[in-house]
C-alpha cells in the first residue's frame, strides 16, 4: 500500500514539464527524487501534494484516485526550498499550526509542539517570531511544522540548499533520525548525489520532465543504467572516454591501449564509452592493473583537502578528484592512473553494459 | 555641512508650506471686522467665537456627521470589495486578468463630470438621492479600483508558498485569509482605508449633487459663508482648520505606511 502516481502528465502553456510519471511509494518508505534543477523535481512534489493538478493521469493512495482530492481534506505536510513560516505567528504558534487547525486537544498540542521544538533545538525560540531567527532556525521551523503532526506523505523539496555548509550537515544527520521514526511516506529532492546517497531509501532520479531510473539509492549509484543517470548522480560529473574494442584490446584514443582483463573480457568488439568518477583517477599508480592516461591539465582548483584537476584527454574533458593538496601547473602534461576494474561500460547509445563490482 | 544646507532648505520648503495653513488657523481665530481692518500676523484678541457657532449650529456640525458617515460607509464597502477582487488579481491567472486590471484604473482617468449627469438619474430614480448611501456608493466608482490597485501590490509581495501552506495545514479559505493573510497585509489595509477616506472627503463634486439637505457635506456647506454681504471669513477659515483635522489624525497612523502606498505596495 502507498502512493502511486500513474501515467502523470503536466503540461503549463503547452510545455511538458513531466510527462510519463509512473512510481509507487510504499508507506514507512524514505525516497529521493535526484535531479538537476529544472528537471521537474518540484512540479513532481506539487502534483503529489495536490497543489497542482496533472493534465493526465492519476494519483492513487492505498489503490483509491485522490487526484481531484482539495489539498486540504489531505494528509499532507511540505518543505519548501524557500524558508515559509507565518510571518505573523511566533515559533510556537507556526508549529502548532497544523494540529489547531484540526482542533486537537490543547495539552497534546502543546505535548507534540515541545516534542517537535527539542528534537529541531528550537525550545529557546518558541516565543519568537520567524523574522527574529537565523535562516537554519527558520527552516527548522518549517520542518518542526511539517512532522508535527502524522502526515501520511512528508514532501522536502530541497529543503537544505538555502543554508550553509555546517548547517546543512547538521541537520542531514538529523533529518535521518527524524525520518527513521516515521511511518509516513517521505519523499525529498535534492540536487546533490551526496546528499542523496546519505539519505539512502529509494530513488528516482529524474531528468528534463522524465524518470530515468528508479531503485534502491545505493543500487542505483552503482549501476546507473544510463550516461544520462550516471551524470546527475556523480558530482564532479562522472567522465567519459570513448573507446574501441578490437581484437581482445580497449584502444582509447592517442593510440593508448590496453587488453582486457577481467571482467571486461566478456565484453564483445564494438565501440564503446567508458565511465569513470573523478575520485577513481590517481595521479599515482596504485596498482598493477592501473591504465597511465597522460592528460594535459587545464585548471586545477584546490577544495580544502582535496584537489580537482579539470585536463584534457584527446579533446576529451575529464576532472581527476585526488585527496590531499597538489599543485599541477596549467597546460603541463601530467599522468594520471585508473583501474579498468572501475569502468563503467556504456555501448554507444549510452545504455550501461557493464559496471563495476 | 551638506547637512546644515539640506535642514535650511528643508526648513524653508517646511514654512512655505505651512503658511497658508497658518493663516486660516490666524483667521479663525478673528473676527470679521479684525480680520478686514488690520493687518496681523498673529490674532491679537483670540476669539472663539467662529468654532462655537460651528459646534453649536446643527446646519454646520450635522454637515461634518453627514461627511464622516458617508467618507466611513464608502472606506467600508471599498475595502470589502477590494480585498478579494485584490486576491484574486494577485493570485489566479484568467482569461483577460491584466486586461481588466487596467480596465479598472481606466475608471479613475474620466473626469467625474462624466457621470454626473447619469448618477442623478440613477440616484434620483431609486429614490436615492439625498441619502448618505448614495454619496458612498457613488465614491467607490474612483476608491474601488484605487483599492484594488493598492492591495494588489501589497499581496503580490506575500508568497505564494504561505498560501499553499496553509492549505496543506488545514486551513479553510476564509480561515486562512482572516486568521494567516491579513496580519500579513495589514499595513496595506490601513493605507488603502486613508486613501479612500482621503478622496471620499475632500470630493465635493457627486457629494454636493447627490444630496440637498439630509445627507449635506461639510464642503457644501461651506459655500454658505459666501452671500451677496460679502465673506465670512473667520467662519469659513474656523471650518476649513477642522476638515485638515480628520485627515491629518489619519495620516498620523499611517506615516510609516505611507511611501509603500503611494508606490502602490511595490517597494
Amino acid at each position: 500500500m502507498g502512493l502511486s502516481l500513474k501515467n502523470m502528465q503536466k503540461k503549463v502553456d503547452g510545455e511538458i514539464h513531466l510527462t510519463n510519471i509512473n512510481l509507487d511509494f510504499e508507506s514507512g518508505s524514505r525516497n529521493v527524487i535526484l535531479g538537476r534543477t529544472l528537471s521537474g523535481k518540484t512540479s513532481l512534489l506539487r502534483l503529489m501534494a495536490g497543489l497542482d493538478r496533472p493534465t493526465k493521469g492519476q494519483l492513487l493512495l492505498d489503490g483509491k484516485d485522490i487526484t481531484g482530492m482539495s489539498v486540504r481534506k489531505r494528509s499532507i505536510a511540505m518543505v519548501y526550498q524557500q524558508f515559509i513560516n507565518y510571518p505573523s505567528f511566533t515559533v510556537y504558534d507556526n508549529i502548532a499550526s497544523p494540529l489547531k487547525v484540526s482542533k486537537m486537544d490543547k495539552k497534546e498540542i502543546d505535548r507534540r509542539v515541545q516534542e517537535a521544538a527539542h528534537m529541531l533545538h528550537l525550545e529557546e525560540m518558541l516565543d519568537r517570531l520567524p523574522s527574529e531567527l537565523s535562516g537554519g532556525q527558520q527552516q527548522r521551523t518549517a520542518i518542526a511544522r511539517a512532522i508535527v503532526r502524522d502526515a501520511e506523505l512528508l514532501l522536502l523539496d530541497e529543503p537544505l540548499v538555502n543554508l550553509d555548509y555546517k548547517l546543512r550537515e547538521e541537520l542531514q544527520i538529523e533529518l535521518q533520525e527524524i525520518f527513521k521514526k516515521r511511518e509516513s511516506i517521505v519523499v525529498y529532492t535534492t540536487t546533490e548525489p551526496a546528499e542523496a546517497l546519505m539519505l539512502g531509501g529509494n530513488i528516482v532520479v529524474l531528468d528534463e520532465g522524465r524518470v530515468l531510473q528508479t531503485g534502491s539509492t545505493p543500487d542505483v549509484y552503482h549501476h546507473p543504467a544510463t550516461t544520462k543517470v550516471a551524470e546527475v548522480f556523480s558530482d564532479p560529473p562522472i567522465n567519459y572516454i570513448s573507446c574501441d574494442l578490437k581484437e581482445s584490446q580497449i584502444q582509447l584514443g592517442g593510440g593508448v591501449a590496453f587488453p582486457l582483463s577481467g571482467r571486461l573480457k566478456t565484453l564483445s568488439d564494438a565501440s564503446y564509452k567508458l565511465g569513470v568518477r573523478s575520485n577513481h583517477f590517481y595521479l599515482r599508480r596504485k596498482n598493477d592493473e592501473d591504465i597511465r592516461l597522460t592528460v594535459k591539465v587545464e585548471l586545477a582548483e584546490i577544495n580544502g583537502s582535496e584537489t580537482f584537476i579539470h585536463a584534457d584527454f584527446n579533446g576529451e574533458r575529464i576532472v581527476i578528484q585526488e585527496v590531499g593538496i597538489y599543485s599541477r601547473k596549467i597546460g603541463s602534461e601530467i599522468e594520471v592512473y585508473v583501474n579498468p576494474s572501475r569502468f563503467f561500460v556504456y555501448s554507444d547509445t549510452g545504455q550501461l553494459v557493464m559496471s563495476p563490482s | 555641512m551638506k547637512i546644515k544646507k539640506r535642514t535650511i532648505v528643508l526648513t524653508f520648503y517646511f514654512v512655505l508650506l505651512l503658511l497658508p495653513i497658518y493663516w486660516m488657523l490666524n483667521m479663525s481665530l478673528r473676527t470679521n471686522a479684525d480680520i478686514l481692518s488690520t493687518f496681523s500676523l498673529y490674532p491679537k484678541d483670540i476669539t472663539f467665537a467662529n468654532y462655537v457657532k460651528i459646534f453649536t449650529d446643527a446646519s454646520w456640525y450635522s454637515g461634518y456627521i453627514n461627511s464622516i458617515i458617508y467618507v466611513s460607509i464608502n472606506t467600508l464597502i471599498s475595502l470589502f470589495t477590494a480585498l478579494p477582487a485584490a486576491y484574486a488579481f494577485s493570485r489566479y491567472r484568467f482569461i483577460g486578468d491584466s486586461q481588466m486590471f487596467f480596465w479598472l484604473l481606466t475608471n479613475r482617468m474620466a473626469p467625474a463630470a462624466v457621470f454626473l449627469l447619469p448618477f442623478f438619474q440613477l440616484y434620483s430614480t431609486f429614490g436615492l438621492i439625498d441619502t448618505h448611501i448614495a454619496v458612498a456608493l457613488a465614491h467607490c466608482l474612483f476608491n474601488v479600483p484605487l483599492a484594488v490597485w493598492i492591495l494588489e501590490g501589497f499581496m503580490s509581495g506575500i508568497p505564494r508558498e504561505i498560501d499553499e501552506t496553509a492549505y496543506i495545514d488545514g486551513y479553510s479559505f476564509p480561515g486562512f485569509f482572516v486568521m494567516v493573510f491579513m496580519p500579513l497585509i495589514r499595513s496595506g489595509v490601513g493605507v488603502t482605508a486613508f486613501f479612500c477616506f482621503m478622496f471620499s472627503w475632500v470630493e465635493l463634486l457627486f457629494a454636493r449633487t447627490l444630496t440637498t439637505t439630509a445627507a449635506k457635506p461639510i464642503a457644501a456647506t461651506m459655500t454658505r459663508t459666501v452671500s451677496a454681504t460679502g465673506l465670512d471669513w473667520g467662519l469659513l477659515s474656523a471650518a476649513g482648520i477642522l476638515t485638515i483635522v480628520p485627515g491629518a489624525l489619519v495620516i498620523w497612523f499611517v506615516r510609516n505606511h505611507m511611501a509603500k502606498g503611494f508606490a502602490m505596495g511595490r517597494v
